[in-house]
């Protein structure tokens, strides 16, 4: 694989990280991660409406007009988004119900609108779907990241195995129910950007303001 | 730079372009989109058949996941009951009745008064569904579908109830959006088991059943129509009583059980 | 009454599409560091929940749900599976006229709001609205009064955290979670917050 291949491809995952860098695809890597399974379906479902839009948008990004450049974008999205949503009623009956709302989300999810806008259009097929693929595992690792630790404590279970024996069933793990509340995604997600930061100290943010303490001798 | 820009936006911004580019998208994503609606509706059909017959199955305690879903439904005749008068109506097919479909027809279904509506479903179908499970062609089990106001949205459940039409052998509630951890509790097994044994009715005939705060005490004199609750998740063991309340009450299959007490199934 | 009242406390706190549902997360976060350019975006989303709401409740009811069609003689079609794609393209229009409208009538609301507007077409919280007042069957009153409602909650919870990022401007927080990190916390914590309206019945 060539370099700028390899680039589009493992960039996203670490450095370029749409969720924790670029803030985008909050909406659903907090509200699907209570348990690992749903989270996967999702990260699958994400993986393959980005890479798919992309590559269609790069496609027809020559002879595409200004005037209607967003709203095609969406429609080829939301057309992509209603066949996996079609496909996973058919496939993965239990599944879909619960992930109703969210599958449709991907439509309006930042991630694929932001790729197409700022990449698809400007590069070739390839590229654009390898780009697709990579933002999709970007965000995959974090969905896997928070929910493994999301379903984890919070009901002693991975992907329905049970791995911390609940009291309830005669172990000695009580399930930590916080975790399985919508609020201790926010704070997995911040404590993941912690510690990201501190391993890619580039990714700090700087501080707007800082207390700039004056010694007498200093000249400002 | 700006030169080559401006030209290539007079190529392609002509009205002509940019109208061909939005039919031919159109036309493109229309095609996938029905295409894929139209081929997979069978399997989605099937899957929430399946999901439905699964459940029927599991709350008759006949769910085997080793045997096919479809032959073991064979000793399930579904029925279709007035429930004002609570007798069988022969003229509708049960096969292809669907009660919240009906419900919200305005010829088929009826508006639940608010000083009624415990359960908050606003409305109901004048016809309902019941499952008689059949064993040895004598009636074993009693299955109703009930559904009702939970904490967040609505519970979809059923309830199987022995041939006296009282006593209750298991519950299950197969959709809900109950807080996950907390709430869902009522879809889990640990939970439904304390509603075996349990009764609804008492010897004068008054719907008791309730699911209560916290365990049911030992000395609860109405214990054997008491099913423990959840702390922390009182809500939600509020909205199945009054889900039950509702649907074994005088609006929803109430008569048909009372029908059931004095002469059978 | 009581219930549309009810229906609008819920929406604006109990499911607050912020808090508890995690819509409209990204432009959440990124436009909340000041006060005033919150309230601009708060604002429009109000406007906007408020038209595209009943609108597409009604397309629903009218046009897409099974047997929608009856009215035109065409009681056996079922257009449900193109809901995803309709409600996009409304609320892309409305947005769009909304723009044209304020450009036109309203000028400095216009330029006050600037690039907010065509953000809000990608805002899930919009989209997730009308899918929840379309998932619940909601009629057209109790769509409208879900719309203003959803909006206003958003909007309620972008200024929140915008009072609270503007109030930690000097605090020495952490390298790590200087910026976004942060704001992740302070947003779990007001979530977290926002469940003790659990469970209201009025």
């Amino acid at each position: 694989m060539s370099s700028t291949a390899k680039r589009a491809l493992l960039d996203p995952v670490v450095d370029n990280n749409p969720v924790t860098l670029h803030v985008l695809g909050i909406c659903s890597a907090l509200a699907v991660t209570t348990s690992l399974l749903p989270s996967l379906y999702m990260c699958v479902a994400l993986t393959v409406v980005a890479a798919c839009a992309n590559a269609a948008v790069s496609l027809i990004r020559h002879v595409l007009p200004s005037s209607i450049r967003i709203i095609v974008q969406m429609t080829i999205i939301a057309s992509l988004v209603i066949v996996v949503d079609e496909s996973l009623k058919a496939f993965a009956f239990e599944t879909s119900r619960e992930l109703s709302v969210f599958v449709g989300l991907i439509i309006t999810n930042c991630i694929v609108l932001g790729r197409t806008e700022s990449f698809a259009s400007k590069n070739p097929v390839g590229l654009s779907f390898l780009d697709g693929v990579g933002n999709g595992l970007g965000y995959s690792v974090i969905l896997i990241l928070v929910a493994s630790a999301r379903e984890l404590f919070g009901a002693g279970t991975l992907l329905g195995y049970t791995i911390l024996p609940n009291v309830a069933e005669g172990g000695w793990y009580n399930p930590n129910g916080m975790m399985l509340l919508p609020p201790s995604a926010f704070f997995v997600i911040g404590l993941i950007i912690w510690a990201v930061r501190t391993w890619k100290a580039e990714q700090v943010e700087r501080p707007e303001f800082r207390i700039h303490e004056v010694h007498r001798t200093e000249v400002l | 730079m700006p030169d080559v820009d401006k030209d290539r936006g007079s190529k392609t911004e002509t009205v002509a372009r940019t109208l061909l580019v939005a039919f031919f998208v159109s036309l493109a994503c229309s095609s996938l989109v029905a295409s894929a609606a139209v081929l997979l509706q069978p399997r989605q059909i099937a899957n929430a058949i399946l999901d439905v017959r699964r459940n029927i199955l599991e709350v008759a305690g006949l769910l085997q996941p080793e045997r096919d879903v479809n032959e073991l439904y064979e000793s399930i005749e579904p029925r279709v009951v007035d429930l004002e008068t609570g007798t069988y109506v022969q003229d509708v097919d049960p096969e292809t009745f669907d009660p919240l479909e009906a419900a919200k027809d305005p010829e088929l279904g009826v508006e639940v008064p608010a000083d009624i509506d415990v359960a908050r479903v606003r409305r109901r179908a004048k016809l309902g569904l019941v499952y008689l499970v059949r064993r040895d062609g004598e009636v074993a089990t009693i299955i109703l579908p009930v559904s009702g106001y939970g904490l967040w949205s609505t519970m979809y459940g059923f309830i199987a109830l022995e041939p006296d039409g009282n006593s209750v052998v298991d519950v299950t509630f197969y959709e809900h959006g109950e807080t996950p951890g907390l709430g869902d509790f009522i879809a889990k097994p640990g939970w439904r088991a304390f509603w075996r044994g349990k009764r609804l009715f008492d010897e004068s005939g008054v719907l008791r059943i309730e699911v209560v705060k916290g365990r049911v005490s030992v000395d609860d004199p109405l214990a054997d129509y008491h099913v423990d609750g959840v702390s922390g998740a009182t809500l939600t063991g509020n909205g199945v009583t009054k889900t039950m309340q509702y649907w074994l009450g005088d609006h929803g299959y109430g008569p048909y059980l009372r029908n059931i007490h004095g002469e059978g199934t | 009454m009581g219930s549309y009242v009810e229906l609008f406390i819920k929406a604006v706190f109990v499911e607050n599409l912020a808090l508890s549902f995690f819509l409209g997360m990204c432009t959440f976060l990124a436009v909340s560091k000041r006060i005033q350019t919150a309230f601009g975006l708060g604002a429009a989303v109000v406007v906007v929940q408020l038209i595209t709401v009943p609108t597409n409740t009604f397309l629903y009811h009218y046009v897409l749900e099974d047997g929608a069609l009856a009215w035109a003689g065409l009681p056996d079609v079922d257009l449900s599976f193109l809901g995803l794609v309709t409600y996009i393209g409304v609320i892309a229009a409305m947005v769009q006229i909304l723009e044209m409208v304020l450009d036109r009538y309203f000028p400095p609301l216009f330029h006050a709001l600037g690039i907010y507007l065509p953000l809000i077409t990608v805002n899930c919280a919009i989209l997730g609205g009308t899918l929840f007042s379309v998932q619940r069957d909601y009629t057209m009153s109790e769509s409208v009064v879900y719309g203003i409602g959803s909006g206003f909650g958003w909007a309620l919870a972008l200024v929140g955290l915008a009072g609270i990022r503007e109030k930690l401007k000097y605090s020495d927080v952490p390298d790590g979670l200087q910026g976004l990190g942060i704001t992740f916390i302070i947003v779990g914590l007001m979530s977290l917050g926002f469940m003790a309206f659990a469970g209201i019945q009025l």
